[in-house]
């Protein structure tokens, strides 16, 4: 036998919406809060070439990585440039990590890793025979703070092309370390072969000192300050990521800007 | 006698509750990037009224030192917290609900009677339709700085890549600038917000959970008149 239904009264239907509403939102509000919690208190990544985050944040990153530098990163897109008098006369020394006290020219060499194994040793007069290079722009750190600043050098893809990477430059990472090795970073090779990266010897209209990465660094303006290693000891060539020394304390790989 | 009264489609109600949890994620992971550099403050005439932030509020919550997870979670959240903004837009255009949000020529006037009757120092409360000229200027102008924030965002996140962005923002350090106002401008809009759901109440407040009001109604004997839409 079939049930009449019965015309339900206002009251009832407020207090069955009421109910029904109430109950989903308290629901979907606890499982937020259990999926946050679960995020929150994930495990931390293995340690590897990257470490320090949190394993499914680590995902993420990797994942934000591959659609921004997929989809914008372009080699035209150039650094915008600032005229020459806007330079910082000072400029900010936040870390020597690897680059600690002086490295005189003269003791030192940058030491190349060519893929058949040879390895080039050049030295900064060398280095400073080639085509020279001058950018004035905006350095940006990763904390936060930017500040205009002026270098002077020798562009990385004419430092290719002189020594014959050419073959080198087909992989996908650049690495590069201090003498020390106690920093150092791995590029993504597009942006190591941009036409702003360069390896820098003067800083202003002087040689680079103890506290800006002495006798040679990397600028990189298309990525976060802690990218631009102070004091190149060794160059090597990759198809794999190489380590880097804030990927390794939760900071995203790639870093681009 | 007591009569329902359809107020929040399903969809306004989701995105706005979708949006409070991701955009507290956002504020609050956002603090722990601004930590590293915080140079911002209230500075007038040499005078420091406000520093962001002092010692005691970043000790209380935890903030301190925490760049790279705070980065982690603000580049994971801003995707849904840009999503939910391009639904929730989406479907105002669709369904039209645009008509009752967006402010109209009159708005403006009428926001300014809408304030003096809050502070009680008018009697007459302007018209309130579903929104009132105030709620229509505060809820378009949240959703204007939530695309602001998107924007000011990607110009410091990918300053290069999205070089005209950075340039619409009148630079780098200015677009940081603006990305922190605007969330001090969430924070304060936050507060009137909860103000006002406070002073509106109970079947007010319900009905961005089950999405309608409960009105009361006098009957009136209804009038058989022929009617224009009737025929249609």
């Amino acid at each position: 036998m079939k049930k009449l239904k019965k015309e339900l009264t206002v009251d009832q239907k407020i207090k069955r919406r009421n109910f029904l509403s109430f109950t989903v939102f308290g629901a979907l509000g606890a499982s937020a809060y259990g999926g946050w919690r679960w995020l929150y208190t994930s495990p931390e990544e293995t340690a590897g070439i990257t470490a320090g985050a949190h394993k499914p944040l680590r995902r993420a990153l990797n994942k934000t990585e591959i659609f921004f530098r997929r989809l914008t990163f372009n080699e035209n897109h150039l650094v915008k440039t600032y005229p020459r008098s806007m330079a910082a006369k000072v400029i900010r020394h936040n870390s020597d990590i690897g680059s600690e006290g002086k490295m005189p020219p003269e003791n030192w060499k940058l030491h190349v890793m060519k893929i058949s194994g040879e390895v080039l040793q050049i030295t900064l007069e060398e280095i400073m025979k080639l085509p020279k290079t001058g950018i004035t722009y905006d350095f940006k750190c990763v904390e936060g703070w930017d500040q205009i600043s002026h270098w002077e050098g020798v562009r990385f893809i004419d430092f290719i092309n002189h020594y014959n990477l050419q073959a080198e430059a087909t992989l996908q990472y650049v690495g590069m370390e201090t003498p020390d090795k106690q920093y150092y970073v791995g590029l993504y090779m597009p942006s190591a072969l941009h036409p702003q990266t360069l390896l820098a010897y003067q800083m202003n209209d002087e040689l680079l000192n103890g506290n800006h990465g002495q006798p040679l660094r990397l600028i990189i303006p298309v990525k976060y300050g802690i990218k631009n290693l102070k004091r190149i000891g060794t160059i090597t060539f990759s198809n794999s990521r190489p380590k880097d020394y804030w990927a390794e304390q939760g900071y995203d790989y790639y870093s681009g800007l | 006698m007591k009569v329902i009264k359809e107020k929040h489609p399903f969809l306004m109600r989701w995105t706005h509750w979708v949006n409070f949890p991701i955009l507290t994620i956002m504020i609050w992971s956002g603090m722990l990037i601004y930590w590293a550099n915080d140079e911002y403050s209230i500075t007038i005439f040499g005078h420091t009224f406000v520093k962001f932030f002092p010692d005691w509020y970043y000790d209380l919550l935890h903030i301190p030192a925490r760049l790279a997870e705070g980065m982690a979670f603000h580049f994971l959240f801003m995707w849904f917290f840009t999503l939910n903004g391009i639904f929730y837009i989406l479907y105002t255009i669709i369904s039209g609900e645009w008509r009752r949000l967006l402010p109209n020529r009159h708005s403006f006037k009428e926001a300014w009677l809408v304030i003096l009757h809050d502070l009680h120092i008018r009697k007459m409360a302007p018209p309130q339709d579903k929104y009132n000229a105030a709620q229509r200027i505060a809820y378009t102008s949240i959703i204007v700085m939530g695309f602001g924030s998107v924007i000011t965002g990607l110009a410091i996140y990918k300053p290069v890549q999205f070089y005209y962005l950075t340039w619409l923002c009148g630079g780098y350090h200015l677009a940081r600038i603006w990305h922190f106002a605007l969330t001090i401008g969430y924070v304060l809009f936050f507060v009137i917000h909860i103000v006002q759901v406070i002073l509106a109440g109970w079947n007010n407040f319900r009905s961005v959970i089950s999405g309608f009001e409960v009105i009361n109604e006098q009957p009136i004997p209804v009038i058989e008149t022929p009617n224009e839409d009737e025929k249609a």
